[in-house]
């Protein structure tokens, strides 16, 4: 008996594919199961290959492994696609009466299931619910309670009415007793326990657009862009609720302008992109930084460069936010590490924002980004989440900040690098900021004592908030361990379930969630035998960055097939890696 | 400063301005100074948005709240702005450059957007700051430095892209007829909706067409015209497009425009948020049960 359950239903795009891998994983989050989702998909709206994969277990999970045990196959190529990680024990759930897909080659020992899911599904009601026969289906072979999922059908299709939901439900159930009755037996590989556990299901993009909400961001504007969209989807209609808007701007360029132009005004304002919408706003980012204006610039990272692969997985944009833009400016580069991490770091983003007075990056993959997992509700706590907004001044404290002409030094010389900040309607505030150098009041200056003055000004915010903020690292594994494997982004949950199948390799394991400002690493890589990076791009920038830093080399695993680590193949390569 | 001792002169920097002696500026400048002060806004509640070129210096010569941006982009600076604190009195100062060549599309999309701003364009016909090439509203055979031969291709009719994308409020103004001016900027500060005030500023170092005395013995002043109804769309549509003449004032006011933070329900400061998460912040967790 398994519960380490790894479930797909692949077909062609506009099938319901990501639909219905969406009601199987509400099912089993319900039932107190842990879950992670993957998608595989294209860019184009019908036809094609398209697939929803769900790995679950009582335990948490956290990343895919190369192994399929249960396929609801749509379509032939699902099964051409999947070979590899079909094993002896592997169930396909596939329509034997779809003429073109009847000898289907899989290997010789998978358990095929013959299931009429068109024909099952019009006694339901119609055709268009054979896929919910299928995931009937599913619940026999897995011995997975089926009332689990009638409660994700009402959440799906409740809208549409009782008669809808009715015919779903009843979808699900011919196909549960058509394996019941046709294929008695097979439900004795699997069986998939449920708990009395609460879990929510939830995606990075999604915990993204949360997170923006709790810490008081009211505008946003954006461009739809995949994988970057379902931020700006999950926003409107609900930071309307309280009291902020979303606008579909025209252009990428537009979005960041408007983002800014909110932020002056006071907001806390968010624009979110994908690679080639950070090239479009490239020159205004220059602008946000000298005018010293908190902005939020969330880029989901996506295969590039150019157009590029915009569906698949890749880790690329490092040095464009790191480096990018003419001329030299601060900005920090936030890098969440997972799903719940890509709330805290929201949060974290605004604040920094706020407090430092600069653009933050903050960038997710596009794993992460689309990747549904389940965690504790309480990993989502609001009522510890925290509102720093820096030196807001109102007009009481004004006359602080003013020279001997009333004037608002809005770019004050300090000590910290930080100067006060008035937002338009705060009486005494006046001042223009401009992209152009400037002085105190935000005046265009050419003077070079007050360029370097400036420049050293804006520049010394970072050294500031190295002393006040723990830019830290996380840690796992063998922390006494010689080998390291370091690691940035969404790599964090592959590499945790990759320690499983390390046998007796002890590696200690740092998850970078900070990109700029970052932890100093040169003792840890300097102590350590052997130090591997790993990323999904190809060149191994943030190996790049730590061998800069530490003037030492480290190996680098690095993956750009657009396709996401796998944990029990990236744990063959650490060992082949370390151990050469 | 309330609104009621407020004076034009409030609105001045004490920065001297360095655009060229005679300059349409200047005039462009003091009438939308001196149409804020007369619709009872203060310095502190204004927020002036402005691109590159000789235009984009504007923010630096008045006193008010003020971005100066980056090329073409200020219109969306602007809309930002103003969803962030409709209480705000926005106004956006391009040229013909930034916001009929490179902000053209923006500006499009704040026009059907139908954004409560003011926006005013010093069109000179020409890009000066670069000292001398041709702009999109240049005459198709006025020959500079980069269009020997003149652009041969005719120039963008900004009144009538307004149009076409909706304009609830479309006018043309001319620096020099300095009454009129503030009089047609005021008017576009009171209208609820995007308003765009095109004016004629000339530019006395590079065009030697499209001058002062051009502009005052060839402009037709609508106020003067007794049969002129700005409400009229047909009629506005027409004096747009007459090729042959061109026109001061108000050329159409859509009298049922509603602006867009207002067909959207926007109307808090964003500004004012919480110490913590806002009330009602758990509800978006449990929506993912």
């Amino acid at each position: 008996m398994h519960d380490d359950l790894n479930w797909a239903i692949g077909g062609e795009a506009g099938d319901g594919i990501a639909s219905t891998g969406k009601i199987f994983a509400q099912a089993l989050s319900r039932a107190g199961r842990h879950v992670f989702t993957s998608k595989d998909f294209a860019s184009r709206i019908r036809g094609g290959y398209t697939a929803y994969k769900v790995r679950t277990s009582v335990d948490e999970v956290q990343s895919v492994v190369d192994r399929l045990d249960v396929l609801i196959a749509l379509t032939e190529r699902t099964v051409d696609e999947n070979l590899d990680e079909l094993h002896e024990e592997s169930v396909i759930i596939f329509d034997g009466d779809r003429t073109e897909f009847s000898d289907f080659e899989a290997p010789d020992d998978t358990v095929g299931l013959d299931i009429p899911l068109k024909s099952l599904a019009e006694d339901a009601g119609g055709a268009i619910m054979r896929n919910i026969v299928a995931l009937g289906a599913v619940c026999a072979v897995t011995d997975f309670p089926i009332e689990n999922l009638d409660e994700s059908l009402d959440k799906r299709f409740g809208n549409k009415g009782e008669s809808i939901v009715e015919n779903n439900k009843e979808a699900a159930r011919l196909g549960y007793e058509y394996v019941k009755d046709e294929y008695a037996g097979v439900e004795n590989s699997y069986e998939l326990e449920t708990t009395d556990n609460d879990y929510v299901l939830l995606n990075g993009d999604e915990a993204i657009g949360m997170g923006a909400i709790a810490a008081g961001c009211r505008f946003y504007a954006g461009y739809p862009i995949t994988p970057a969209t379902d931020v700006m989807e999950y926003l409107t209609g609900r930071i309307e609720q309280f009291g902020g808007h979303v606008v579909q701007a025209e252009d990428e360029l537009s979005a960041i302008n408007m983002a800014l132009g909110a932020a002056r005004a006071g907001a806390r304002s968010m624009t979110a992109t994908s690679g080639p919408g950070i090239d479009l706003m490239s020159e205004t980012f220059g602008l946000v930084a000298t005018s010293e204006t908190p902005l939020v610039i969330t880029n989901v990272m996506r295969s590039g460069p150019s157009t590029g692969m915009p569906t698949k997985q890749e880790q690329g944009d490092l040095n464009m936010m790191l480096y990018g833009g003419h001329g030299e400016v601060p900005r920090f580069v936030l890098a969440p590490t997972s799903v719940a991490e890509c709330f805290h770091k929201t949060v974290e983003a605004f604040n920094l924002a706020e407090k430092y007075q600069l653009p933050v990056y903050l960038t997710a993959d596009l794993s992460m980004a689309v990747t549904e997992r389940t965690y504790e509700p309480d990993e989502f706590d609001m009522d510890e989440v925290e509102i720093d907004r820096g030196k807001l001044v109102d007009e009481d404290e004004i006359s602080a900040w003013q020279n001997e002409k009333d004037q608002f030094k809005a770019h004050a010389v300090t000590a910290d690098g930080i100067s006060p900040r008035a937002v338009p309607g705060t009486s005494g505030g006046v001042h223009m900021s401009t992209g152009l150098e400037h002085d105190e009041l935000g005046r265009r200056t050419e003077d070079t004592d007050v360029r370097v003055e400036q420049v050293d000004k804006r520049n010394r915010k970072v050294e500031t908030a190295e002393e006040r903020e723990d830019f830290d690292y996380r840690e796992f594994g063998d922390t006494d361990a010689d080998n390291l494997v370091i690691s940035w982004g969404s790599n964090e949950g592959t590499i945790v379930e990759a320690l499983g199948y390390l046998d007796d390799l002890d590696v200690r394991v740092l998850s970078v969630p900070y990109i700029f400002p970052r932890p100093d690493l040169t003792e840890d890589v300097n102590t350590a035998d052997e130090v591997v990076v790993v990323e999904a791009n190809a060149t191994g920038q943030f190996a790049d960055v730590i061998e800069h830093d530490t003037l030492e080399r480290v190996d680098r695993i690095n993956k750009y097939d657009g396709v996401d680590f796998k944990a029990d193949e990236l744990a063959d390569e650490i060992k082949q890696t370390l151990e050469a | 400063m309330s609104s009621e001792n407020v004076r034009f002169t409030d609105f001045k920097s004490d920065k001297q301005p360095t655009w060229c002696p005679g300059c349409g500026d200047f005039g462009t400048m003091n009438g939308m100074m001196k149409a804020l002060a007369e619709t009872g806004n203060t310095p502190d509640d204004t927020f002036v948005v402005a691109g590159i070129g000789c235009s984009g210096k504007i923010g630096t010569y008045m006193r008010s709240y003020a971005l100066h941006g980056v090329h073409g982009r200020a219109l969306p600076v602007g809309t930002g702005a103003k969803l962030a604190n409709p209480d705000l009195e926005v106004m956006v100062a391009g040229g013909d450059g930034d916001g009929y060549s490179i902000g053209v599309g923006h500006f499009i999309h704040a026009v059907r957007r139908n954004v409560d701003i003011t926006y005013v364009v010093m069109d000179n016909r020409i890009y000066g700051l670069t000292k001398g090439q041709a702009s999109p509203t240049s005459r198709s055979d006025f020959e500079t430095s980069t269009t020997p031969e003149g652009p041969k291709q005719p120039p963008v009719n900004p009144l009538a892209l307004a149009m076409s994308a909706g304009g609830s409020f479309i006018a043309q103004s001319f620096s020099s007829d300095a009454l009129r001016h503030t009089e047609i900027v005021k008017e576009a500060i009171e209208h609820d909706g995007f308003s765009l005030v095109n004016t004629f500023s000339p530019c006395v170092t590079f065009n030697d067409v499209d001058t002062y005395d051009y502009f005052r013995d060839s402009l037709v002043d609508l106020s003067e015209e007794d049969d002129y109804d700005r409400h009229d769309y047909d009629q506005a549509k027409d004096a747009i497009l007459d090729a042959d003449k061109e026109y001061m004032g108000v050329l159409y006011q859509d009298e049922n425009s509603t602006p867009y933070h207002e067909a959207h329900g926007v109307t808090e400061n964003m500004a004012e948020i919480p110490d913590g998460a806002p009330d009602g912040a758990t509800d978006l967790v449990r929506e993912f049960y």
